[in-house]
């Protein structure tokens, strides 16, 4: 071949680059390793991840469920996750009627109007929300909830540090663990959004539609923030409680722990607000014969036409995520979704029942919840949760100590349908010997 | 009555409806084991007013099997790179090896809590740090963060780093004047949109007519004192290698800005030449391009940022970092631009990308890049008979030509795609840099060998010779598809963005 256009060696092919700026060694990167090798070392390091392979109460935005086995089937299917992003749609159609559906299911599970394509995580979905109301509202100030995820709010502030918007942290109240009341005196005329999360970082469920009556009574927009999507199968919608933007992490519906992501981003709005709306969107479209297809839309918003005048930077989504988010929803379908939240709630509160019957330990907030909860235990949380994953390898929850100070003794317990009474019990048993 | 009747299936283009209109009351696709607590009345677990009431209608009730045909229907509508040749330039398609995909469902990763203590992850932080090592290697840059989701992230991040490395060089805090960020006129839109979101004003630089960076244009912008930086993709979107990059490097840094570089294209450096070398300050990669992680219709991506030891300080936090025998998670980084996305970045990615490079080893990798210059320079060398080439530069690992010649005949850039569809192509990237009039631009690819090369390059003459022959076939392509071209404009107009169920007809 480098004959045929007329070259002699593979050097040849890189002349154009100075030669003093060519590598004149080999790269000092491994030797290549076979099939065996490889999965060799990626197995012994697996090994080394203690964490995986114990019985775990772990929440705080990355959950534990069940998820179809036919869910991993479908996105390993080549024809999805060896395509490219659908710009060609005569030829795209399957993974542009997948993300319309999508779009559908977020707009159903949280009662909201319109919904992008997906978003890189929870986390960068409540960034690009808050950018956003500031866009809507011409305002430069937010005020956030001290309980939401902590590491969401550090995300925010990374993003809003140089958009010129002031970032405020609105209390929670001790008692019950939901945003303080005395928020109304700190809304104002320059108040672009109201930011919260429901349930919160501790579990506890946000009044929503007293928060949304108190935003719009200011000219304010509500951003509700949902970490666990799960919960929607239960709990009143956020478009129900008239929210304006609605972000959640999809990582519940059907995708695996993995340490952190690849996760999905959801993120629903009003029908007014769409197109200030950051990224993708696909909409039905229809050929000369008539026939119903679906492409990517409104795209006068997104970089790649506006460019700096773009509503957001964003250019990927999680197509593939939000992809098995679909298939999720689909398979457990509109009885799944509410039996898995049933059960989730019942479980938790199970859990929490027992354990607040044991001397030197109880439940930290009064504020209603789903399937997470603070405990505030005996001793220094940390040292016992230590001793439990050693002792009785079990991962009884986050000590709070890790995000807010003065908390050593209070540890985040999460419960699913994946926990069976069995590990519920050990859990409480472990507990009570600690 | 006749016409009421829908076939299932053809076998080879089935009709597939939309679930929510599959969807039959009270089917199921799902078990779970029953609840094995005592349970109480929900309301006393969740007071009545935060209970949804709307029994979730409207979402789909279908059995396992309706879904399963549903996608696999719907998937056969898709090309993907396993069908064949998918030479979108700039977005580098590669072959995705299954032994990635083995690897990242490996149940020690993929059930693991990011929240578990470190002392229970070290494998996971190991993955973590190797790749930082071999990136750090491969781009000449020391300082590594895996944190960004993408490659518009990594941008971000990037740019948000050199803010934070100014402000604290020349004000210590203070505003710093600094606010303006040259970007090429051929760059990726992405580039200003992450500038702006950084704070900065975009000032853009013209390309020679060479499609390089034109250099005189660069020393005036950089002649006012308020240069903050330069964002360069480089070989840039022409697929030319910009020769001068040691120059343009050094009028950045005597005008006091930092170079920022685009690695998009890094598929044609990797074991070649390193950004650090040519004095770029700090990169983005893009793991889903060079590093072969699935694009997946869309994402996820993930866009790590290497930078110099001066921006290592900048980094985002937490940093996986190696202490003795141990990996730990850095979080005391007083200068760090913050945190840019929850947890770790796009764990899954990183354990592709590393397995591709431990798979690949140091002289595989360079030469998938021989490969996939060689493959690019193939395809410019075949179809310089028959279509515009604008710049005359041996291009890299992507070549770009224009519609020039068959737009006498009426035919356009977007003409030839849809065409190339019915050759059993994906096609090219169209219209992009934004710069070149009807661009077409190519990446092949280390993924093709020469035969399917062969191929493209006679699809492309014979589609040029119907544009001249028989106008009206290329100009009403694709023929081969389920659906034809989409009123794009039409759906703009009046966006219907979901699925909402019919209003019952009165009986």
């Amino acid at each position: 071949m480098l004959n045929a256009i007329g070259l002699n060696t593979p050097d040849d092919l890189f002349a154009s680059i100075p030669v003093d700026l060519q590598l004149r060694y080999h790269l000092k990167t491994p030797a290549a390793l076979s099939e065996l090798e490889l999965l060799a070392r990626f197995n012994e390091m697996a090994r080394r991840n203690a964490g995986a392979e114990r019985t775990s109460f772990l929440g705080g935005g990355a959950y534990s469920h069940y998820g179809p086995t036919i869910v991993d089937h479908i996105i390993s299917r080549s024809e999805f996750f060896t395509a490219y992003t659908p710009y060609q749609p005569e030829i795209s159609q399957g993974t542009l009627q997948a993300i319309f559906e999508f779009q559908t299911l977020v707009c159903q599970l949280t009662g909201m109007e319109v919904a992008n394509a997906s978003m890189y995580d929870g986390s960068t979905a409540l960034a690009e929300a808050v950018l956003m109301a500031e866009r809507v509202t011409r305002r430069s100030k937010v005020i956030a909830a001290s309980s939401v995820h902590p590491q969401y709010l550090e995300v925010v502030r990374t993003y809003v540090q140089h958009a010129g918007i002031e970032m405020q942290l609105a209390d929670f109240d001790k008692e019950s663990g939901q945003i303080d009341n005395n928020l109304s005196d700190r809304i104002d005329e320059k108040t672009a959004a109201i930011v919260v999360q429901s349930p919160n970082f501790f579990g506890c469920i946000e009044d929503l539609a007293a928060l949304s009556a108190l935003a719009h009574s200011r000219g304010a927009l509500l951003i509700v923030g949902i970490t666990e999507a799960i919960s929607l199968g239960l709990l009143k919608s956020p478009g129900a409680c008239d929210t304006d933007i609605v972000v959640a992490e999809g990582q519940s519906l059907g995708v695996p722990l993995s340490f952190g992501g690849p996760y999905v981003g959801l993120f629903a709005v009003r029908e007014k607000h769409a197109r200030q709306m950051p990224g993708r969107l696909v909409g039905e479209a229809y050929d000369k014969q008539g026939r119903r297809g679906f492409v990517l839309t409104l795209a006068t918003r997104e970089q790649h036409i506006r460019r700096e005048k773009a509503t957001s930077n964003i250019c990927t989504n999680e197509g593939l995520i939000a992809l098995a988010a679909t298939v999720y929803m689909e398979t457990m379908g509109r009885q799944g979704l509410q039996e898995v939240a049933k059960q989730c709630a019942q479980k938790a509160a199970y859990a929490a029942r027992c354990i607040q019957e044991l001397p030197g330990f109880s439940i930290r907030f009064k504020g209603p919840r789903f399937n997470e909860f603070v405990v505030r235990g005996p001793a220094n949380a940390s040292q016992l949760l230590r001793k439990l994953a050693q002792e009785k390898r079990i991962d009884a929850g986050i000590a709070l100590s890790r995000f807010y100070p003065n908390c050593e003794n209070d540890f985040l317990v999460c419960v699913t349908e994946v926990n069976t009474r069995d590990q519920i019990d050990a859990l409480v048993n472990g507990l009570s010997n600690a | 009555m006749k016409s009421d009747i829908t076939k299932v299936s053809t076998h080879i283009s089935p009709n597939e409806q939309l679930i929510f209109e599959r969807s039959q009351t009270g089917r199921i696709g799902y078990r779970l084991p029953p609840l094995d607590v005592e349970e109480i009345p929900i309301d006393d677990i969740v007071p009545p007013q935060f209970q949804r009431d709307d029994d979730l209608v409207g979402m789909p009730e279908v059995s396992e099997v309706d879904v399963i045909r549903h996608f696999i229907r719907m998937s056969t509508w898709n090309y993907s790179i396993d069908l064949g040749m998918y030479p979108l330039g700039s977005c580098t398609m590669k072959y995705n090896s299954r032994l990635n995909e083995t690897v990242a469902r490996i149940a020690g990763f993929s059930d693991l809590h990011p929240l578990s203590e470190e002392k229970d992850a070290q494998g996971a932080l190991q993955v973590i740090y190797e790749l930082q090592e071999c990136l750090a290697e491969i781009t000449g840059l020391p300082g590594v963060s895996l944190q960004p989701a993408a490659g518009a992230h990594g941008e971000m991040t990037g740019i948000m780093m050199i803010r934070a490395y100014l402000d604290r060089r020349d004000s210590e805090g203070s505003t710093s004047k600094r606010r303006n960020m040259l970007i090429p006129d051929s760059a990726h839109g992405t580039n200003p949109a992450s500038a702006h979101l950084s704070g900065f004003s975009v000032k853009t630089i013209r390309s020679t007519s060479e499609g390089l960076t034109d250099l005189d244009h660069l020393r005036e912008l950089c002649s006012h004192g308020d240069v903050a930086g330069l964002m360069l993709t480089n070989p840039n979107t022409l697929g030319l290698f910009e020769s001068n990059i040691k120059e343009i490097c050094q009028v950045v840094h005597e005008a006091g800005g930092l170079v920022y570089m685009d690695g998009a294209n890094m598929n044609a450096l990797v074991g070649i030449a390193r950004p650090g070398d040519m004095g770029v300050d700090v990169i983005h990669l893009n793991l889903h391009k060079t590093f072969s992680t699935p694009h997946g219709g869309g994402g996820p991506g993930s866009g790590p940022v290497c930078c110099t030891s001066e921006l290592e300080a900048f980094l985002p936090k937490p940093l996986v970092i190696k202490s003795g025998d141990e990996f730990k998670l850095d979080s005391d980084r007083p200068h760090s631009i913050g945190r840019v996305k929850a947890f770790y970045g796009n764990y899954g990615m990183m354990l592709r990308a590393l397995s591709y490079v431990l798979t690949h080893g140091y002289d595989g990798l360079r030469e998938a890049t021989e490969a996939a210059v060689l493959n690019a320079r193939y395809i410019a060398h075949g179809l310089v008979s028959d279509f515009e080439k604008p710049f005359d530069g041996a291009p890299m690992h992507e070549v770009v030509f224009t519609d020039k010649r068959q737009s006498r005949k009426g035919v356009h850039t977007l003409d030839i795609a849809k065409r190339l569809i019915d050759y059993g192509f994906h096609p090219m990237t169209i219209y992009f840099p934004l710069i070149v009039q009807g661009a077409m631009l190519i990446e092949p690819t280390e993924s093709v060998g020469r035969q399917e090369l062969d191929q493209f390059v006679a699809s492309m003459r014979s589609i040029a010779h119907e544009a001249v022959e028989n106008p009206e076939l290329v100009l009403n392509a694709p023929h081969s598809t389920r659906i034809g071209r989409l009123d794009e404009a039409g759906a703009a107009r009046k966006p219907v963005l979901r699925w909402k169920p019919k209003a019952k007809a009165a009986d």
